[in-house]
């Protein structure tokens, strides 16, 4: 199997502080990968930098056989690796309708300026691409409502609609759950794998919530100190006692501290 | 409701174009400026859509108005098609170049290195002789394709021409509105990151609205100054620049239209005021301005969306599909 996303020796440092040491790690086609560590592990960092919004220190990218390192994100999105935001990066002055069919209008020209200034937006096959979008991530009744006014979950979906929208290949979420209350985090996350599944995207995603993470990923990337710990099939990977300790230690060390301050 | 709006430009058009020889000559040179200024607006109208507000856009408003009054004085080229064309390119180069400094900023920060760079134009002006200076200098008249028309007919032959250039702008611009770079304004306004991540130069689009309005002022510029027949460097100068930002929000930025209305009972109201009060006339059009901010928070173009359909839609959508 040929991996669709690679990366080799990848490194950042901010400074003296560094984020991500010598990453190396191959994607195969429609491998859902888990993204899992504390806070400050490097998570986002390695999405950033895949997503060409950091630019590497050290090390390459590669999609398929084609080297990414360094490129701007538009290009990037344009190749067809897309992202999903842990903040719903949506318009909120426009309607759902309008929002997924920006994407799609984008898409649809290509990313070129003079192409997108002599389309017109709206184009009956534009607005039936963001309706089937709209159905697919089961937000259609939402339709005319105005972004700004929608529930947590809705905006989550949207957001992960609108980066699906070119047809991209490799999809990186970014936190999809945050924010989303426990009881509606599976629904979700069912939604969001099944339209990502039926549209053959490869998806990594990062989480916090290891019972999300089990149910769903079928690798787990464990990061710590902005290296890469672990690196397997979930159910090795979440039981480790090492990885938990390294995981979820920290939080527990801030919450103690916490307790000694007050 | 698109052809309709046209249809209704069309009789405007076609109605005021035949009606000129009829109106009183004071009707049509306040139409004719104000029309010129319309333009400039509109191109302001383009640059808000995106959130961004200049206040220096007199500075291609001048070299639209001193690209007629040099090229006249110093070729002797008086064609008024042939003006407006250079006048336009290079307002257009201006805005080019400019952009690429311009289109990095938002917010105050353009606003403001939009002002400074007015103001090194204004500075340049009054510094320099061959460019006539604090006084500016006279423009001749325009000759309309080797005729040249007498006193009466002057007037009216100008005015025809702004009708001309207003119809062609407005179509084009309602046109670009609704292109997909025409509607990607709005989510300028409120996601770059999210613009950049689908595969769009938030950038090169600003820079495309900084070209298509600097243009538009170009043409304005160059159109007043067939019209007053006199440039100077108050034509470059902040007070100019704010003139036009206040007309736009008296106009409102919902639709192209609001830029032809409002700017054309802007310079109603103003010659009214100066006629009443001529020491204090600031002061009324300052209290419309207020009363329209409190009153119609989207101008005064957005009357006329109430009047066309009940209810409103979302504000928002109109500026991303236009009124449909």
């Amino acid at each position: 199997m040929t991996a669709i996303l690679s990366v080799r020796g990848l490194e950042k440092s901010f400074g003296s502080v560094v984020a991500a040491r010598n990453i190396n790690v191959a994607v195969p086609y429609l491998q859902t990968v888990g993204i899992i560590g504390a806070n400050g592990s490097g998570k986002t960092t390695f999405v950033n930098m895949i997503t060409g919004h950091l630019r590497p220190s050290k090390g390459s990218i590669w999609f398929e056989d084609r080297d990414i390192t360094g490129r701007p994100s538009r290009e990037i999105s344009r190749l067809g690796i897309a992202r999903s935001f842990q903040v719903p990066q949506i318009f909120n002055s426009l309607s759902v309708l309008d929002n997924i069919c920006t994407a799609t209008a984008i898409a649809r020209t290509g990313g070129r300026l003079m192409r997108q200034a002599l389309t017109p937006f709206y184009s009956p096959a534009t607005r039936t691409e963001g309706e089937a979008a709209l159905r697919l991530f089961r937000i259609a009744n939402y339709h005319d409502a105005r972004a700004a006014a929608l529930p947590q979950g809705v905006r989550k979906l949207l957001d992960i609609a609108m980066a699906a929208a070119g047809q991209p290949r490799v999809l990186l979420l970014d936190e999809p759950t945050s924010g989303i209350s426990i009881e509606e985090k599976f629904g979700l996350m069912d939604v969001v794998m099944s339209a990502l599944r039926d549209r053959r995207i490869t998806v990594l995603f990062i989480e916090h919530d290891m019972d999300i993470v089990g149910r769903y990923a079928d690798r787990v990337l464990a990061f710590h100190d902005g290296a890469v710990i672990a690196d397997g099939a979930p159910a090795a990977t979440l039981t480790n006692p090492r990885i938990q300790q390294l995981i979820s230690g920290p939080k527990l060390k801030a919450a103690t501290a916490d307790c000694d301050h007050a | 409701m698109k052809s309709r709006s046209r249809i209704i430009g069309a009789l405007v058009f076609f109605g005021a174009a035949a009606l000129t020889p009829a109106l009183p000559a004071w009707i049509v040179s306040l139409a004719i400026v104000a029309l010129a200024n319309a333009l400039v607006v509109l191109g302001l109208i383009i640059l808000w859509r995106a959130g961004l507000v200049p206040f220096g856009q007199a500075l291609f408003y001048a070299i639209g108005a001193y690209a007629v009054a040099l090229i006249t004085r110093y070729t002797g080229l008086r064609d008024a098609l042939l003006l407006l064309i250079a006048a336009a390119i290079l307002s257009g180069v201006a805005a080019f170049v400019t952009g690429f400094l311009l289109a990095r900023y938002r917010e105050i920060f353009f606003a403001m290195l939009s002002l400074a760079m007015s103001m090194i134009l204004y500075g340049v002006l009054v510094k320099t002789g061959t460019l006539g200076s604090t006084d500016g200098f006279h423009v001749e008249p325009p000759t309309y394709l080797g005729y040249t028309p007498q006193s009466g007919m002057r007037l009216v032959l100008l005015f025809w021409l702004v009708l001309v250039c207003c119809a062609l702008a407005a179509l084009l611009i309602s046109l670009y509105v609704r292109s997909v770079a025409g509607a990607l304004a709005v989510p300028v306004r409120d996601s770059e990151i999210r613009l950049e991540f689908l595969g769009v130069s938030v950038n090169r689009l600003i820079h495309l609205n900084l070209v298509i309005a600097g243009t538009l002022s170009g043409i304005g510029g160059a159109l007043a100054a067939f019209a007053i027949e006199h440039v100077d460097p108050n034509m470059a100068y902040w007070t100019t620049s704010g003139g036009f930002v206040f007309v736009t929000i008296f106009a409102g930025a919902g639709f192209v239209a609001a830029a032809f209305v409002g700017s054309l009972l802007f310079e109603l109201l103003r010659s009214i005021a100066y006629d009443i009060l001529p020491g204090t006339w600031q002061i009324f059009l300052g209290s419309a301005l207020l009363l329209t901010i409190l009153f119609l928070p989207e101008g005064v173009g957005s009357l006329f969306q109430r009047v066309r359909r009940l209810p409103r839609p979302t504000s928002e959508r109109d500026f991303i599909t236009g009124p449909s």
